[in-house]
Order: structure tokens, then sequence, then C-alpha cells
């Protein structure tokens, strides 16, 4: 995979089990966004393919795709459009272009906005809102097409940490709850480790995919950042420590 | 505590936006009324013609005032639409109908034809005043085919606008070289760079008109495209849209309006740019309000400002363009300062 003559990544093979929630990792340039780009059919690989519920994902039409795969881009364009409005451009892939709202857009718009917290501010325009404000309001756009797959990149940068908190909750319920396949790049460390599967991508491609014991078993997180990475368990729960105190070695 | 029900949430808006469409289009029709009285005789004079009308009168009115004010009317509706469209596909505030070359394009039109005319001396007669709208026109067309040709179909837009930048110098800089010898061709030039509507016929208006509706219903239809261009060309992909259709779709938009007045009443600049702006800065709308409402607000800037280029140096008349230039560039001067103090 690459754009123009630069090749990004090569020699990925992985596969992604329904009703999880993976996590990508890796250092800045290893190709995150990249692959996940690819796995949302935003750009075709130089070779190989991607496949979606079995099929190639080239043989989807527009429409079934828009309506199986939902994307979350890293950095999206400050709308002028109202939130509802936003949200509302979920439900596109399951109308047509005259069709109005049905009341069951309606509703799920309703839905996914009160459960993203978004609903207080939904006649208001995007440009208005705060990151943060902004952020659930494109996940409720995500949340909004209904789709069985969500790739999303990078959902939590420049979020503070009770928000960074709320989306990785959100997305774990996802994929517990609703059984949806939860597909996103992550740059903290400790929130990429709540992820039920890590694919690590290191500066030469694809280091490997496994559950966060597994990964933490095999020290990968410290082969793709070419230094040793510290993680401790607090309560159950992995967290990325910083090695302030000590000298690197 | 329960959140307020949605429907209350999305009906708050579209209320005020329907009044506004109201008071609008009621200032439009007191504006045509206004129109009917302002030529290069008085108002009084006009007044007591109106009541007791004699055939001067009326062929004044019903062939000259009437289709004038109407044109202006729509021409000023196409280019809100086509600035609209052009400043969601191009997802830039400063886009306008111009962008992809045409205003160039026609000027060589009407230049070449003017040269043609000026050396068959004979040939005045059949090339008339319709050669020169059907020469802006064509290469109005061609100047766009020439645009997308350079930037290669309309995958990028990035490519695009630079392609009808160069297309505008490269066009302009012909005409120019063109008319070096002919000073007295590149004065009657000047009033079609300048706009005018003063010479808008019934035939033109119902042109004007036809090519409104027709465009009108399908940017409308298409409007949740531009709608979700604005969340950047990924999401819009992953929505299911394919992109290359909607550019397409709404370039062609761009380029059949814009020819379209541009054969009619020249170059009128701003408003395109403007009318937009104008109800953006009213109303939290989706583009099929949008368009709507830029549409609407388009005609009444030009309709206004004919009134004024009919108006202010009576019995001379100012270029219309001149007009909209000033109106329009006050206005966005008027909107900057504004922004930079809110912030």
């Amino acid at each position: 995979m690459g754009y123009g003559r630069r090749l990004v990544l090569r020699d990925v093979s992985i596969g992604i089990q329904r009703g999880t929630w993976t996590a990508v990792v890796g250092p800045n340039g290893a190709g995150k966004s990249t692959l996940l780009r690819a796995l949302a059919g935003l750009t075709v690989p130089r070779a190989g393919e991607v496949q979606l519920e079995d099929q190639p994902l080239q043989h989807w039409s527009r429409r079934a795709r828009g309506q199986r795969l939902a994307w979350l881009a890293q950095a999206v364009p400050a709308s002028e459009l109202t939130a509802y409005t936003v949200v509302a451009l979920g439900r596109l892939a399951h109308g047509h272009w005259f069709s109005q709202e049905t009341s069951r857009d309606r509703a799920i718009i309703e839905r996914v906005m009160r459960a993203t917290g978004s609903l207080d501010y939904a006649d208001r325009r995007l440009s208005t809102l705060s990151g943060g404000e902004r952020q659930r309001v494109h996940l409720a756009r995500m949340l909004a097409v209904e789709a069985g797959v969500l790739v999303l990149d990078e959902p939590t940068t420049h979020l503070d940490p009770p928000h960074q908190e709320d989306i990785v909750r959100l997305l774990r319920s996802q994929a517990h709850g609703c059984g949806v396949t939860v597909l996103s790049a992550i740059h903290d460390l400790s929130l990429a480790l709540a992820a039920d599967q890590l694919i690590v991508l290191g500066a030469a491609g694809l280091i490997g995919q496994g559950t966060v014991a597994e990964v933490l078993e095999r020290d990968w997180l410290s082969i793709a950042f070419g230094e040793a990475v510290s993680v401790v368990q607090v309560d159950g729960q992995y967290v990325w420590r910083p090695r302030l105190g000590e000298s690197r070695t | 505590m329960s959140a307020p029900p949605i429907a209350f949430i999305t009906k708050a808006t579209p209320m005020r936006f329907g009044r506004w469409l109201l008071v609008g289009g009621a200032i439009c029709i007191i504006l045509l009324l206004i129109g009917l009285l302002i030529g290069t005789t008085g108002i009084v004079r006009s007044l007591t013609e109106l009541r007791h009308p004699d055939s001067e009168a009326l062929v004044v009115f019903w062939q000259i005032r009437l289709p004038r004010s109407l044109g202006a009317w729509c021409a000023g509706a196409l280019l809100g639409l086509a600035g609209c469209i052009a400043q969601g596909v191009f997802r830039n505030p400063l886009a306008e109908p111009y962008l992809l070359g045409t205003a160039s394009g026609a000027a060589l039109g009407v230049a070449l034809c003017l040269l043609s005319l000026d050396g068959v001396a004979f040939g005045i007669a059949w090339l008339g005043a319709l050669g020169v709208t059907g020469a802006a026109c064509v290469g109005a067309a061609g100047a766009i085919a020439l645009t997308l040709a350079l930037s290669r179909g309309v995958v990028q837009t990035a490519s695009l606008l630079l392609a009808g930048v160069v297309v505008a110098f490269l066009l302009s800089a012909i005409t120019s070289l063109l008319l070096l010898t002919k000073p007295d061709i590149w004065l009657s030039m000047q009033s079609f760079l300048l706009g005018s509507t003063a010479l808008i016929g019934w035939f033109a208006v119902l042109l004007l008109f036809a090519v409104l509706c027709v465009a009108l219903a399908v940017a409308i239809a298409l409007a949740k495209g531009l709608d979700a261009l604005t969340l950047g060309e990924d999401t819009a992909q992953s929505l299911g849209l394919s992109l290359p259709m909607l550019r397409l779709a709404f370039l062609g938009l761009v380029a059949v309006t814009t020819a379209t007045v541009v054969g009619q009443c020249g170059v009128i600049g701003f408003v395109g740019l403007v009318a937009p702006h104008l109800v953006r800065q009213l109303f939290e709308l989706d583009h099929r309000r949008l368009l709507l409402g830029s549409a609407l607000s388009g005609g009444m800037l030009l309709q206004a400002a004919d009134l004024l280029s009919r108006w202010l140096l009576q019995p001379a008349e100012l270029p219309v363009g001149a007009v909209t230039a000033c109106l329009g560039g006050s206005y966005l001067i008027v909107l900057l300062w504004r922004r930079n103090r809110d912030n």
C-alpha cells in the first residue's frame, strides 16, 4: 500500500473478528492511517485485497459498503452545518437522493445523539462547538450508519483525558454490547491497551496481531517503538508508564 | 431530566428560514415594481405614464423595463446558485462561479465575434446581437472544456482550481493580444466585461428562467452530497457517495448556469461570491435551503444593483457589474472586519 511512488506498508495479513475492538498501534509514520484507509476502502492496495464478510471490498456496491462500514477521519473539517444535520448524514446510505428523513431515521439519530451525549447541542453549528463536543457529533454520525464495522483514525487525539475515556468506553460498549467490529488507531498506549486485540506496526511494517496479553508477552511494543516500553498492571488494567526517572537504555 | 423531543430541534430553523424566504420574495416583487418606474425618464413622468399609458410608454414598460428587471433577477439567482455550488464543491468560501475560466472564455468568444464582424462589414445583419450571446456561450463552454482537460477530469479539486486559474489568465491574455490593434472593439468589449442587464429581452428572460428552474431542481436533489462534502472527501466517500460523479454533476451545473448568464449579461462579478455568504450569515442551514436562499438573495442583489445602476447617474447608466462589485466588495469587507473583531 502506498501513495504515489512511496510504499508505506507491505505484506500485511490480518483478520479481524466480529464483535471485538481492535486497536492499531505503532510509531508515527508506521502506516496506521494507511492501513485503516485501505481497510475502509478509501485507498486501494497496490497488491492483495481487503475482504468484508468474506467478499472483496471492491465487489460491494458503494451503497452496500456505506451501510456496512463507517469511517471516522482523523481530522474532520469544521463544518458550518448543525450537529443534527451532520448526524443525519450518517443515514445517507440508507435512503435515496430524494427521500426525506423517515421516522425510523429520526429515532436512530436521536438515540445515537443521546448515547454520545451530543443531543444538547443538536441545533448548533459544528464550527461553534469545542473539539470534544465536535468529536461526539462525529461519533454519533458514525453510529447513525448502524454499520457492522466501525473504522476510526485516532478518535481520541486533541481531547482531554475524561473525553478520551468516554470515547473508549463507547467504542468498547459498541463492540461488546452490540456485536459491532471496531477498528481504531490510537496514539495513547494506555487507551490502546484497553482493546481486545492489538495490531502492532513498526517502522518496517506489521510486527504482529494478538491479544493485549500476547503482545505484552512478546514485547512487540518495544520492538515497534525501537526502545523499551514499560507497561504495568494497575487494578487489572494495563497502563503505559513513562520512565522519566530512569536513564534510557 | 429528559432531553427535548428531536422534532422541536429540527423545526426551529426551517420556520425562520421560511419566513425569510417570504420576506425576500416580497422584496423582490417590490424591487420589480420599482424597476418599472426607473429608467432614463424620471420617476414622476413614469408614474403619470403608467396611469395614462400611450403606445410608446407601453413599449418601454413591456419590452424594455419588465424583461430587464425579471432577467436581472433570474441572472442574479443563477449566479447565486452557481456560487453556492462552487463553494460547496471546492469546500472554499471564496470560490465563485467563474473559477472554471468561464468569464475569460466568454470574453474571448465575444472578442472573436466582434473581430469577425469588423472584418466582414455586411456580416452584422445576420450575426447581430444573437451572435454575441452565442459566441459568449461557446467561449465559456470551451474554457470549461479546456480546464477539465488540463486537470484531467474532476478527480482532484486542487488541480481543477489551478487549471481554472491558468485557463482564465491564458484566455484573457489572448483576448488582450487580439484587441491590441482594435481600440474601438476594446471599448465596446468593456460593457461586456463589466456586465450589463440593459439588453435583456423576453427571449433571454425565458432562457434564464428555464435554466434556473432546471439547475435549481437538480442542485436541490443532490444537495445532500454538498452537505457530506463539508465533512471532507474521505467521509463523503465513506457515506456511499461517488465523488467523481458528484463533482461532475455539480461542475456541470456551474458551467451551464454561468455560461448562460455570461452569454446574456456579460461578466457580472461578486454576486455569486456574496449571495451564499449573505444567507450563511443569517441561518444555520443544510445545502438544500442554502441553495434556495442563495438563489433568492442573488436575484435580489442583482435586481437592486440593476436599479442602482439605472438610477444613480440618471439619465446615464452605470455598468451593473461595477455596481455589484462595489456592493459585494463592501459587504465582504464588513464581513471580514466583523470576523476579525469577533476573534
